[in-house]
């Protein structure tokens, strides 16, 4: 009898990454399934359907605007509407975050499911970074309608520039990142649920630390002892990019947007390999 | 044929019990410092044997613990066993739900698994979509799903609803939907724990029909595990018999299912492990069985008397109490019962604890293993329950006193005559 054949094993040990990507392009399918399912049922049973992916930054920008710019008084560069400033923030903000809160929950609440059959379970958040690709298309499309808006019809002086080309490296940035923490919090909340509290105002509190609704030159100006906390944050890096590349605010720098993208790329590699492990026997613990 | 496509190798799972909480990041650190050290876990030597019933020192206990066994190709394997024995541990590590502590599992083919089924549907989708997306978790391809749809569509009989949400079906249709999904699957080795025991009769009745096609029909592998043992005995060539986390016989399964029989030790002995008691005045504390001398027996044989003698504490309680004695056999299926409430006579006696005696004259059973359950009512309400509180052996006897033994060897003797 050939012992050397097996197609595969169930054992104790594990390799530190154990990576199967022919197991995962087998599933394919049940990715595409997935998605379908979170995009065909988020708004069953709702009037406005997905106009609410429209409403939810519309609102948020028209706060934002009255509240910090109004109010506060906080500058978005020469002839840039303000609105228009906080709606291309919220824009790639939001991908990020839905992506991250999206993610983070993948073991906990699929435990019925993972607990009965098996399916590489990296699927599952994957196809949650996916399907938010519909609601960041959207948001986008919103975006580029009030864009043309305030371009054609208030005149304002507004130019995307040549990076614009990296737009789609930007989203990836946007989703490695979410993936990579989400998967991170995700392992981690199987046994200590301490960690779903934290995610909730977490997000809130790094929103604010992610140049969503402030320059970062005018952070730097403000608080400059503290303008390292916003300078190497991945996040504010891509909003800042997305910010120049489409109003022509905001300052770009290659140095910087490489080490945001070797920075989610790292964190994705570290979320997968906690994921793997945490996966093989999460629902012991849960 | 004697290809082995499975192959387990010293599998132990150990789980911890008691809350998750308070004292695990100290055993994680403790685990962790070990590991650092290049030592073995040291919560690996402190796990105890798995017996749910008995306090014990640990908090870690053995749910599985060195097992090893084979699988041909197109076998199908029973695994038969208490509650409690670890197979459904087993069928999760093999299905890679959870990964075992130690040890390893080797495979040939596509493991898939209908643990329970029904796993993943989603309300708001309706049938069609949903058996798309159940396919799909189970390992299923669109395009394998699509050729094969009209064929689940027909097997579950839900045609008329399939473009409707899954939340108005009713639980059967949803569980004839997803069992209709999961029959249809095409892995190598198939496992299935307990599904057959949903539906009613006539999808029942499909299920074992559809169980029997895959596994002789196609050459499939499965491992089946119920505590059907009509239904294993139908379905399956071998069987494993697990106990505490041990595999303790492996062979043919008629054998291994009167294995399992024979095992069941608290044959003529008063078991007390499966009582609900309700008041702590009113229970049965001692049953014993006798022949026609009144000598204990283990074993009756069809046609001679039995006695039943119940010792029973009734303190403080005036009501009339009835008992009930029902039997069963060892595949669980109730065989007959008497009780005082039938023919009216409950015990109106006022001691604190008395005797009761049940005789019957002519025990009509034929051969098994049988178990009673018994009870104690009072104006209708349930005092005293227990479960499986004795086992007898029965063998064919003289029932009608002529000295020729019946060839018929299932069912019942009764009195009856010729004119």
């Amino acid at each position: 009898m050939k012992d050397e054949n097996w197609l595969y094993t169930i054992s104790s040990k594990h390799k530190l990454i154990n990576l199967n990507f022919k197991e995962i392009w087998r599933y394919r399918d049940l990715l595409l399934l997935f998605v379908k399912r979170d995009i065909v049922t988020l708004y069953k049973q709702t009037i406005l359907g997905p106009l609410w992916y429209v409403i939810q930054p519309l609102f948020t920008s028209v706060i934002f605007t009255l509240i910090f710019n109004n109010l506060a008084n906080i500058p978005t560069g020469d002839g840039v509407p303000a609105f228009l400033f906080n709606l291309a923030g919220i824009t790639s903000w939001n991908y990020f975050k839905e992506c991250l809160t999206g993610t983070s929950s993948t073991f906990t609440k699929n435990q019925n499911i993972f607990g009965k059959v098996y399916f590489p379970r990296v699927i599952m958040p994957m196809s949650i970074v996916v399907s938010n690709l519909l609601k960041f298309g959207i948001q986008l499309l919103v975006f580029i309608v009030f864009y043309l808006y305030f371009v054609f019809v208030k005149g304002a002086n507004v130019l995307p520039n040549i990076n614009l080309l990296l737009l789609p490296l930007i989203v990836l940035v946007m989703a490695l990142l979410g993936l990579g923490f989400g998967m991170l919090i995700s392992s981690m909340t199987t046994k200590y649920k301490d960690l779903t509290f934290l995610v909730q105002f977490g997000v809130q509190l790094l929103m604010y630390g992610s140049a969503v609704m402030y320059p970062l030159s005018y952070f730097e100006e403000k608080l400059p002892n503290y303008s390292w906390l916003v300078e190497y944050n991945p996040i504010a890096i891509v909003v800042e990019t997305f910010r120049n590349m489409t109003l022509g605010v905001d300052s770009f720098y290659l140095d910087k947007f490489i080490y945001a993208v070797v920075f989610s790329i790292l964190i994705f590699l570290l979320g997968l390999v906690v994921f793997n492990k945490t996966e093989k026997s999460f629902i012991d613990t849960v | 044929m004697s290809e082995i496509i499975l192959k387990a190798e010293n599998i132990s799972k150990q789980y911890r019990l008691g809350l998750i909480g308070t004292g695990t990041i100290s055993h994680d650190l403790n685990r962790w410092w070990s590991k650092v050290r290049g030592k073995d876990d040291p919560f690996l030597k402190v796990g105890e044997i798995n017996d749910r019933s008995t306090k014990g020192e640990s908090d870690y206990v053995w749910a599985l613990r060195d097992i090893n066994f084979e699988v041909k190709r197109g076998e199908v394997l029973g695994i038969i066993g208490k509650n409690g024995a670890g197979k459904s541990t087993l069928l999760k590590i093999l299905s890679r739900v959870t990964s075992p502590t130690t040890g390893e599992i080797k495979t040939k083919g596509r493991i898939a698994s209908l643990l329970e089924v029904g796993t993943g549907f989603h309300p708001e989708m309706t049938g069609r979509e949903n058996i798309y997306l159940n396919g799909a978790i189970l390992g299923m391809t669109k395009a394998e799903i699509r050729s094969k749809i009209d064929e689940i569509i027909e097997f579950s009989g839900c045609e008329r609803y399939i473009d409707t949400p899954v939340k108005r079906y009713s639980s059967g249709m949803r569980v004839r939907l997803a069992f209709a999904v999961a029959a249809h699957l095409e892995p190598d080795i198939l496992i299935i724990d307990e599904v057959l025991a949903v539906g009613d009769a006539e999808f029942q009745k499909k299920a074992i029909g559809k169980m029997q096609d895959i596994s002789k029909g196609d050459g499939r592998t499965v491992l089946f595990v119920s505590h059907n043992m009509a239904a294993v005995k139908s379905l399956c060539s071998r069987g494993i018999l697990m106990d505490q986390g041990k595999v303790v016989f492996e062979g043919d399964v008629n054998e291994c299912i009167n294995f399992y029989g024979s095992r069941k030790t608290s044959i003529n002995k008063f078991a007390h492990k499966k009582k609900t008691h309700i008041l702590d005045n009113v229970r049965i504390l001692d049953i014993k069985i006798l022949n026609q001398y009144g000598e204990k027996i283990t074993t009756v044989f069809s046609g001679n008397k039995i006695v039943f003698k119940f010792k029973i504490l009734k303190e403080n309680f005036k009501d009339p109490i009835d008992l009930g004695i029902g039997f069963y056999s060892s595949d669980d299926t109730p065989q007959f019962h008497c009780s005082t409430e039938v023919i009216k006579k409950p015990y109106v006696l006022d001691s604190d604890e008395f005797l009761s005696t049940l005789i019957i004259e002519k025990w009509p059973l034929i051969e098994g293993d049988f178990y009673i359950n018994v009870y104690i009512r009072s104006r209708q309400k349930l005092l005293d329950y227990i479960k499986e509180a004795m086992w007898i052996e029965c063998e064919k006897g003289d029932y009608f006193n002529t000295g020729v033994v019946p060839s018929w060897r299932v069912g019942f003797y009764c009195d009856y005559d010729w004119k």
